[in-house]
């Protein structure tokens, strides 16, 4: 059995099934933050007293982890582009890169939460602590999701290469998107979380 | 290519698949489909279940439950009689299950899954692996929900809601009920990703946007609702389990005391918050139940009248328009809490407004009937039997959606008795019809007639004598929570008397179901078997074999016409599958 567009774009819509399929699991993304988004900005408004971002949390650490994503979202591009251009052992290479970037953010994320438990900072201490942790952990979340992926797609399942480049690349794309998704994700975060 | 070759050598081949991957871990859209529908069927009588014991409390509050009462431990009914505590949990877990695990999975996940890529002459859905991942999440929620009568304090027993404060303080049957929402949530959204994907991406040639079937776009309508509206359910438990798990106050106000005690936490939440996030969801979930069963009315509607749908495009574009407002409707649910005049009156004019498509839609079916040749087929009366009862269940909202007529009504058995009658009598009647439709198809084999007019006889009869009383209760100001049914409160004694004959109804109508669960699985092996197309339907579904292989068609239809002509004149039979190609 085969299932159409899969490849080929279809004629009518000039999308591939995955193409689609991800963007409109970003656009369900996008409702699931931007319900958090929205709980951030009730619970801001209807409080007393809200702490300014940056006295609690450090804005260089976060700023290191912004540069980070965001040279990530430029590697899978490289990434992707290589693989266009018919060069696997270069894309495995930025794919590899990507998913070297992602552990940077999480290991500067993991020092960031141990220095907060260390002070005694936890979810339950105040609303801004519970809506960091909260926002900043389904980040997280997210960002070891594509971890997993790029670790995938650079180990077992580049082997599809060698039968379906064109396939191989296409995937790179989507997961491309989701990575651009989490990496604005984050641009959102930090202004709001440390900044404001 | 590589690419096309490597699939060329497959395409035509179907290997004998062994029975765990050909019936178990199946990526079929067929076989998930049933998958689903068999599971949403249990469901949907344990939820049942849960109701009927309720209904003894509510009949007879404080006696002792004959005979199934000794089944029961003394944490839930000791000595037979129920405590308030496994009360709220049976209503909590009554709606739950009964949305969630039952009515939405066998509406969506069911005949989604079995229909639609049938009906638009696809291979299969656009993701078979998410598909299964899909059913096999909706299992563990549902495996979830279960087990969580077994945690200490029994299931969540907060109402279906789960309003904070209380839920945030319950039991850790809560915690359960959270955990198996995630799961739902995560099954939906693969769904709900994968039903979009499959009608934009394959529908065959041909069958443009305006040839597809309407129940086709019942569900590409309900895949958006699904999609848009879950996450911020998802945000809401996930903030829940914050509080309940890491002590974060997201919906617990400051200076809240419970039973005596201050509680001990950080505060400046707003349990109002979660209400907002919660019906964020929860009303487009009520289109999620109702759509689908329209789409399945408007298909055997046409087909039995043997006349095409009339106003196809004006339905259509009224169900567009019904899943955009859907989502600036939900705080009608919310009037009594103080949001404010400016507030409500928004929700109330939206609310007003969007009862406008439902009323288009219902008047399309309505009209398709006039001058048609009506079949009285099983499936036919429950098409019918829907029409009315969502009539009623339509119009008795309208009070829900005015603040002023709320405030009183707010919390009662008539609000109960309102979505009752959207829900069951509407909803379940158009899904047993849906079961009697395609069962040929599924099966090669249809049912028993005579025993499917009992099962709907008995099915509207007893419904309207449960739900009809509770309009009055409610009217009387009768509480929808209360353990005893209102026997402590001397202003519902006049509608008191009802309670025992609903409950009488409630049993009977379970009763009525047996013959529909004898006809189902006799049928599966003994009924009588028929050809592709028994019901001489137009549509693409009934040009594939019955049951379909794997891969659906014997060859890749093609759309040539639109899809309800039934009757065409000069034609030679009285209908014109979509797949005929037009004579030159």
């Amino acid at each position: 059995m085969l299932i159409p567009y899969t490849v080929k774009p279809r004629p009518d819509t000039g999308l591939i099934n995955s193409k689609l399929g991800i963007w409109l699991f970003l656009a369900s993304e996008v409702m699931l933050f931007g319900a958090l988004f929205s709980s951030y900005i009730l619970l801001r408004v209807n409080s007393v007293d809200w702490p300014v971002g940056s006295t609690i949390l450090s804005v260089p650490i976060a700023a290191f982890n912004t540069v980070v994503l965001i040279s990530s979202s430029i590697t899978v591009i490289m990434a992707w582009a290589s693989l266009k251009m018919g060069n696997l052992s270069k894309g495995r290479m930025y794919i590899l890169i990507t998913f070297l970037l992602g552990l940077t953010f999480m290991c500067v994320k993991a020092y960031e939460y141990n220095t907060k438990f260390h002070h005694g900072l936890f979810p339950s201490e105040s609303t801004f602590m519970a809506i960091y942790f909260t926002l900043t952990g389904l980040h997280g979340l997210h960002v070891l999701g594509g971890m997993i992926v790029f670790a995938y797609f650079w180990g077992p399942g580049a082997k599809m290469w060698k039968t379906e480049p064109e396939h191989f690349t296409n995937r790179i794309e989507i997961v491309g998107l989701y990575w651009h998704f989490v990496d604005l994700v984050w641009i959102f975060l930090f202004p709001v979380l440390y900044l404001l | 290519m590589s690419q096309s070759d490597h699939h060329d050598e497959h395409a035509n081949e179907h290997p004998k698949l062994g029975f765990w991957q050909a019936y178990v871990f199946s990526t079929d859209h067929k076989v998930i489909g049933i998958q689903y529908g068999l599971t949403a069927l249990v469901f949907l009588f344990f939820g049942f279940c849960l109701m009927m014991l309720m209904r003894w409390q509510l009949a007879y509050p404080g006696q002792a439950l004959p005979i199934f009462g000794s089944l029961f431990s003394d944490a839930t009914m000791p000595g037979g009689v129920m405590l308030p505590e496994f009360y709220n949990s049976l209503g909590a877990m009554h709606g739950t299950i009964m949305v969630f695990l039952g009515v939405v999975p066998l509406a969506v996940g069911a005949f989604g899954n079995f229909v639609v890529p049938l009906q638009i002459g696809a291979p299969d859905m656009a993701f078979p692996k998410l598909n299964m991942a899909s059913y096999w999440s909706f299992f563990a929620g549902g495996v979830v929900m279960l087990y969580s009568f077994m945690a200490p304090g029994g299931a969540a027993n907060s109402g279906w809601t789960s309003y904070p404060p209380l839920s945030d303080i319950a039991t850790a049957g809560q915690t359960y009920w959270l955990i198996g929402m995630i799961f739902l949530i995560t099954s939906s959204l693969l769904g709900s990703v994968n039903f979009i994907v499959t009608i934009i991406q394959l529908r065959v040639e041909g069958l443009t946007y305006m040839r597809m079937p309407f129940f086709v776009w019942a569900q590409l309508v309900t895949a958006f609702l699904l999609l848009l509206a879950f996450p911020p359910l998802e945000a809401a438990g996930v903030m829940q389990l914050m509080d309940r798990l890491a002590d974060t106050s997201f919906f617990l106000p400051t200076g809240l005391v419970v039973t005596g005690d201050a509680l001990q936490v950080s505060g400046g939440g707003s349990p109002l918050l979660w209400q907002h996030l919660f019906w964020f969801l929860a009303h487009p979930e009520v289109y999620v139940l109702i759509l689908p069963a329209m789409g399945i009315v408007a298909e055997i509607i046409a087909n039995n009248s043997r006349k095409p749908l009339f106003g196809y495009k004006s339905a259509v574009y009224s169900l567009i328009f019904l899943g955009f407002m859907s989502f600036i409707v939900w705080a009608h649910h919310m009037f009594l809490t103080g949001m404010g005049t400016t507030i409500s009156a928004f929700f109330q004019t939206t609310t007003m407004i969007i009862s406008i498509p439902s009323v288009v839609i219902l008047t399309v079916f309505f009209i398709s009937l006039w001058g048609g040749r009506i079949r009285f087929n099983t499936c036919m009366l429950f098409a019918l039997g829907f029409l009315p009862m969502f009539g009623i269940g339509g119009l008795t909202g309208l009070p829900l959606g005015l603040s002023a007529a709320d405030i009183p009504l707010h919390d009662t058995y008539y609000v109960i008795g309102h979505f009752h009658y959207v829900v069951a009598p509407g909803t379940l009647l158009a899904l047993f019809a849906g079961i009697y439709y395609w069962f040929p198809k599924a099966t090669g084999r249809i049912m028993n007639e005579f025993w499917g007019k009992v099962h709907f006889w008995g099915s509207i009869v007893c419904m309207n004598m449960i739900f009809f009383p509770m309009l009055i209760q409610g009217l009387a100001g009768v509480s929808r929570r209360l353990y005893d049914g209102g026997a402590s409160y001397e202003f519902a004694e006049p509608v008191l008397h009802y309670n025992a004959a609903m409950s009488h109804a409630a049993w009977l109508l379970a009763v009525f179901q047996l013959p529909f669960i004898i006809n189902f699985f006799y049928s599966i092996w003994k009924g009588k078997q028929v050809d592709r197309n028994p019901w001489q339907s137009t549509t693409m579904e009934w040009e594939a074999p019955s049951p379909p292989p794997h891969g659906n068609f014997d060859t890749p239809p093609v759309a040539y016409r639109g899809p309800y002509e039934y009757s065409v004149p000069g034609a030679e039979k009285d209908y014109t599958p979509q797949c005929e190609a037009a004579e030159v």
